[in-house]
């Protein structure tokens, strides 16, 4: 493994760029003000299609904000961030377990598809101790694989092929807007094939709490609270939050009376619970904001107060 | 005594006529033709080809490495 | 005795061609621009050396954004500033490749100032290609970093006023202070003898690269015809009264 401390955030993404160009694995990880300063970077990786994972352990903002959890980089994370139409395979861990996990599934992803991937984490999680189980270590790529299994790579021209320029400027607008069509039909099959969420208690839920990250291991508590008291209600946890799960929403729409987005934010996600719903259901948000943590009980106050007394 | 005679061949096609050829030429041999090529532009020439000693210094300046330099020693017969 | 041109233009005379691993791309650039020699004479180097095999090109933002397009290597496209970080990448991954960046004076010596310096300071193992024209070519002709005392730019109509503007900036200088850097030299395109000195410093750069030895930092003064609104020929006699006296030519460091 080769590591490097860039002198910035600026200089570490564009790090990823030219090493994702010889076609092996990149990584980079910062929190919130550092991953602002990469999102050009990122989109020029977006539009260059190569494979890499950033890792952003998202802090309170605006600006300089605080050291403490937020959630609230999801817009930046999961709708763009940098210039242009293009999106990032986004991953939410809820646990330190699914930290070291999801390194890898962002990788075969980013791989799998040519795009940059983010793990979207949070301070809590980042700062948290537990058990995790490492998989054994696979042995790195040789160079001989490479050329075979990414032959995009800058890897030096040899007479057998052509060049291979890795490269995001197209001067001719008709030429970039069918790249750009073929860019949105990949995210269209990553939307396809790529979702990833898990349910608690859903089955019989008349009342739904969506969260991830370590929200969701709040609201866990909240629908053992709440179901102790006799209401049913169910947690979607979504883990890929690009591509999103809205069809998993939708079919638990038959028995959910109403969905409570919760997020360390002044309510993102929640606009994509609302996509999904279309008006069927209430929706509303809950979030402590600017570093503060919510409780299970405040969780379940707001799903009173909001969802099932509102 | 052994006389050196040279030749450029320019590419009219993708010279753009930026006179820095002419203007390296030690013995005056090129100039920009009165004609325009595809692009507009006054392409160089040999304007007097016996002057050219093949010292490629033309083609070391050209921008657009339009220019090809032959070059050979003639044995001068008094 | 007389000779016709025919006898002489064949291919056992050939003393000079454009080089194997240009591309039959016809050079967006104005006519006259220097960048079009320099890129002739990278190809020229990387063809001589033998390493087209091993050659990785990180290409700027600015008039030479497109440079890819000329030289037959592989490439990677940079965004602006960044092409030192970038090829950071490439050579720290692969560092049996040979890695070269090439940037404007605005790309260089303006928004990527921190990646410059920082990756000379590394010494990362690469060369590094500075073209110097002191004025935004490619996007109207704005006041450079390196835009001198008193000379016009679009944003500095009546001059580049030091109390305003500061001062311009000798980037060369600067990281020819770095210890990173092996091999720092200031060079120019305009005459043959020029081009013959920068090849030569361009074949020492990559033999740097071969051996391990640092950064190698090659600024070329240059014109930007177009942007100072002279002719090719008038812009090269403005350089030699004016750009030569503050960016002298010739090796600042090499060890």
């Amino acid at each position: 493994m080769v590591v490097l401390q860039a002198e910035s955030e600026i200089a570490s993404i564009n790090m990823v760029y030219g090493g994702a160009g010889c076609g092996k694995k990149v990584m980079t990880s910062s929190s919130s003000p550092g991953v602002s300063l990469m999102q050009e970077g990122i989109t020029y990786l977006a539009g260059a299609e190569l494979p890499c994972v950033v890792v952003n352990v998202v802090r309170g903002g605006p600006g300089l904000g605080t050291i403490q959890p937020a959630q609230s980089d999801y817009f930046q994370a999961v709708k763009g961030g940098g210039h242009g139409d293009y999106k990032l395979i986004v991953l939410a861990p809820s646990s330190v377990q699914e930290m070291a996990d999801f390194v890898e599934l962002a990788f075969d992803l980013a791989f799998k598809y040519r795009n940059p991937a983010m793990i979207l984490s949070d301070g809590m999680i980042g700062q948290m101790m537990e058990k995790v189980e490492m998989k054994p270590f696979t042995p790195r790529w040789t160079d001989e694989e490479i050329t075979k299994m990414h032959p995009w790579a800058t890897t030096g021209k040899p007479a057998s092929r052509e060049r291979n320029i890795i490269t995001s400027v197209e001067l001719d607008a008709n030429a970039f807007e069918r790249f750009n069509h073929k860019l949105q039909a990949k995210y269209k099959q990553i939307e396809e094939n790529e979702v990833r969420s898990e349910m608690f208690e859903c089955e019989d839920a008349d009342y739904l709490l969506v969260a991830y990250g370590s929200s969701a291991r709040i609201c866990q508590k909240a629908v053992q609270i709440l179901r102790a008291k006799g209401i049913k209600v169910g947690l979607l946890r979504p883990i890929t939050l690009f591509p999103f799960p809205t069809k998993e929403i939708q079919a638990l729409l038959g028995h959910v009376k109403g969905i409570l987005s919760v997020e360390l934010s002044a309510g993102q996600m929640v606009e994509d619970v609302r996509l999904a719903v279309e008006g069927k259901v209430k929706v509303e948000h809950f979030g402590r904001l600017g570093g503060v943590v919510h409780s299970p009980e405040e969780v379940v106050e707001a799903m009173e107060s909001k969802i099932i007394g509102g | 005594m052994a006389k050196i005679r040279g030749a450029i061949v320019v590419d009219n096609v993708t010279c753009k006529g930026c006179s820095l050829c002419v203007a390296s030429c030690p013995t005056d041999v090129i100039r920009l033709a009165d004609e325009v090529n595809a692009k507009g532009y006054n392409y160089a020439y040999m304007h007097q080809p016996e002057a050219c000693i093949g010292c490629a210094n033309c083609a070391m300046v050209c921008p657009d490495s339009c220019i090809t330099v032959y070059k050979v020693k003639l044995a001068e017969t008094v | 005795m007389s000779i016709d041109i025919k006898d002489i233009i064949k291919p056992e005379n050939l003393v000079y061609q454009k080089s194997s691993l240009l591309t039959d791309r016809v050079m967006h650039y104005c006519p006259g621009c220097t960048h079009g020699v320099v890129n002739r004479v990278i190809a020229e180097v990387i063809e001589e050396l033998g390493i087209q095999e091993d050659t990785i090109g990180v290409a700027p933002v600015g008039c030479s954004v497109l440079m890819y397009n000329y030289i037959e290597v592989d490439w990677h496209e940079a965004a602006h500033g960044r092409a030192p970080a970038v090829g950071t990448g490439i050579k720290r991954l692969m560092p049996n490749k040979y890695v070269f960046t090439y940037q404007g004076d605005g790309d260089l010596a303006a928004i990527g100032t921190a990646e410059t310096i920082h990756a000379c300071n590394r010494g990362e193992n690469m060369v590094m290609v500075f073209i110097n024209n002191g004025i935004y070519g490619m996007t109207g002709g704005q006041m450079a970093p390196t835009t001198l005392q008193g000379m016009k730019a679009s944003t500095c109509p009546f001059g580049r006023d030091i109390e305003r503007d500061g001062n311009p900036l000798r980037m060369t200088e600067i990281v020819a202070t770095l210890p990173g850097t092996c091999y720092v030299t200031r060079h120019a395109a305009h005459t043959a003898a020029a081009v013959r000195k920068l090849k030569k410093a361009l074949l020492k750069a990559f033999d740097n690269q071969k051996n391990n030895k640092g950064t190698s930092f090659i600024e070329v003064v240059s014109t930007c015809n177009s942007g100072w609104k002279m002719t090719p020929v008038q812009s090269n006699k403005w350089m030699e009264a004016h750009m030569f006296p503050f960016y002298p030519l010739g090796d600042i460091k090499d060890v």
